[in-house]
């Protein structure tokens, strides 16, 4: 079986002139599907690039990233934002919705740049809305929604294209423990629905509901 | 894949988060599209008037006026104004076996009341033959004669919106109007001619001088017979008129001339007003880059996203420029409704109409505005990277 994500020997260098930043260094990560992975790294320690990296956002100096078999490496921008498009749904710690937007609308947002036909938009959207259970909220607006609520509505985003990882940065950043706890059991029932997730976080206790755990430090996988 | 209307949609939805500012950056292009169709639409019906009026008139008529003053003094003008009814008879004797007809024409502004009913329109004085000369037709009844005018008698020749007005479709000759302190009769009612000559009285220019005591005449039109030459006849009249006048109180003039003095003026109030409609458009296009690249600035991380989502770099450049195209189209709509609306509320003084070629200038103009000012900003976002867009706060 072909795994869904492979990071080959990946490292980022960012060149400052007279200073070279070693911000990743020889990586090398396998992620089969229905897999949940973490993460986990202090600040500073470059999970951050790798998340970009991995969600093909930035560029490795060197190195491959392989989804689903195929190697990204060369790839044009725009073939670049296709793959993000299909393959990759985002979950923000920040939830970056579109402001004062509808529920709905902000579900069908990747639908927009995807080759789905439009007919179908609304009836995908309100498909992955139920998954997490909003669907009596449809035409709220983004600012009229509790912060469980919108990253909610950011994860049936993530859902919306059928992708084949979710990739979620500190999902759980900005919200009080109780409404975290929520957004993690989200997670849990689509890996039981068998998607692979990648939660990218500081906090060693979200990691803990992973199946796996990749622990970076300094630029380098260190478990 | 995202088609030209969803782009479109979603930049009314963008624009419709910001109302106030989005009216005010529109405001420019409104502005200045406003005033060109409006200015578009008064030169056009002046012209409209002025072709009407010689149109009406015939091509071999020749007018002679006061001369303009030096300084070009309305007031001098007219208190130098030397035309008399002597002069007349000065042109009938001279140049008499080469015209067909000779009226002096005195206009006055009045309000004819007729019971109830009032009707303002111009109270135009004429011999007898101004009727061949201003080329009337007869509905009903009759025009004034030679002796008519000689006793001044209290007749008039009423325009076809001077009868519908005051009488509505019944027959008026022999009914009785009153024009301030003096009772005329109707004689007969003329067939509607323009609509600068459809409201018009017409009398003898003896009985409208005694009525209303007017000293002065306006001008003297002479209608000159086919097949001479106009130019010729035009010569003889300014030498017979040198008898009665110096040379610098009045003017032999032809339509033609009037008409083409005219037409210059229009030709550079149309290049002013061109000018002017430059200069608006693009300080409105000015205003319209200046929000957008504020309105980029303040949507870098929305841009981050729909990068991050799977847009292109030219989904987002696409995205913002149909945001430009948006405000300047809509703006140039909204100011060619205003000019609509000015040009109605003017219709009742002068013909303006707002020629097609406008209204497609106008437009067009929009949009290229829209996508000149808006295409640095639509480059700016789509430039921006995604994971510093992103990291935007």
């Amino acid at each position: 079986m072909t795994p869904v994500l492979q990071a080959q020997n990946v490292s980022k260098i960012y060149d400052m002139g007279s200073t070279k930043i070693e911000a990743l260094m020889g990586i090398d990560i396998e992620i089969n599907k229905g897999e949940f992975v973490a993460i986990v790294g202090k600040s500073g320690s470059g999970k951050s690039t790798l998340m970009h990296i991995l969600g093909l956002l930035d560029t490795p100096t060197d190195g491959e990233i392989i989804l689903n078999g195929v190697n990204t490496k060369g790839m044009t921008e725009k073939q670049l934002a296709q793959v993000r498009n299909e393959e990759i749904g985002f979950v923000f710690q920040s939830f970056n919705l579109l402001q004062r937007t509808t529920v709905l609308d902000n579900v069908i947002l990747p639908l927009k740049y995807s080759k789905v036909p439009g007919s179908e938009w609304e009836r995908k959207a309100k498909e992955v809305i139920e998954i997490v259970g909003l669907q009596n909220r449809l035409k709220n607006k983004s600012n009229e929604l509790s912060g469980g609520q919108k990253q909610r509505v950011a994860i049936a985003r993530a859902m919306v294209n059928d992708p084949s990882m979710i990739l979620a940065d500190e999902p759980t950043g900005n919200l009080d423990t109780k409404t975290g706890d929520e957004i993690v059991n989200n997670f849990l029932k689509l890996n039981s629905q068998g998607k692979t997730i990648i939660l990218v976080t500081h906090d060693d206790d979200l990691a803990k509901i992973a199946q796996r755990k990749i622990v970076l430090k300094d630029g380098r996988i260190v478990k | 894949m995202i088609y030209v209307p969803e782009t479109i949609k979603s930049a009314l939805s963008a624009l419709a988060l910001n109302k106030v500012r989005t009216f005010l950056t529109m405001l420019g292009v409104i502005i200045g599209v406003f005033s060109v169709v409006a200015l578009v639409a008064v030169v056009q019906g002046f012209q409209n008037y002025i072709t009407d009026q010689f149109e009406s008139l015939g091509s071999n008529l020749i007018l002679i006026t006061p001369k303009m003053s030096e300084d070009h003094d309305p007031g001098r003008t007219f208190m130098g104004n030397k035309l008399s009814l002597k002069n007349i008879d000065t042109i009938n004797l001279y140049v008499g076996d080469k015209i067909t007809a000779v009226t002096p024409s005195v206009r006055v502004a009045k309000v004819a009341e007729y019971k109830t009913k009032t009707y303002s329109g111009t109270v135009v004085g004429g011999n007898y033959q101004s009727y061949s000369i201003y080329g009337l037709e007869t509905e009903l009844g009759s025009y004034y004669t030679k002796a008519d005018d000689s006793q001044k008698a209290n007749l008039v020749f009423i325009s076809s919106d001077v009868r519908k007005e005051l009488f509505g479709d019944r027959n008026p000759v022999g009914e009785k109007i009153k024009i301030e302190n003096t009772t005329f009769e109707i004689l007969g009612v003329a067939k509607p001619k323009s609509p600068t000559f459809d409201d018009r009285i017409f009398m003898p220019d003896t009985s409208l001088k005694a009525a209303f005591n007017v000293e002065v005449l306006s001008s003297i039109a002479v209608k000159v017979k086919e097949g001479q030459n106009i130019e010729e006849v035009m010569r003889e009249i300014r030498l017979a008129l040198l008898k009665d006048m110096k040379a610098d109180d009045f003017s032999v003039v032809t339509q033609k001339d009037v008409l083409s003095s005219i037409e210059q003026i229009l030709g550079v109030l149309s290049s002013a007003l061109a000018a002017v409609a430059g200069i608006s458009l693009l300080v409105g296009g000015i205003g319209i880059m200046n929000i957008m690249l504020v309105s980029v600035t303040e949507r870098t991380q929305e841009i981050g996203l729909r990068k991050a989502l799977g847009a292109t770099s030219k989904n987002i450049g696409r995205q913002f420029l149909a945001e430009a195209i948006v405000i300047s189209l809509g703006g140039g709509v909204v100011g060619l409704l205003l000019g609509y609306i000015s040009t109605l509320v003017v219709s009742s003084f002068i013909r303006a109409t707002i020629p097609w070629w406008a209204i497609g200038l106008a437009m067009g103009f929009s949009v290229f505005v829209g996508v000149v000012f808006g295409t640095y900003p639509a480059l700016s976002a789509s430039k921006k990277d995604p994971i510093e867009a992103l990291r935007f706060e």
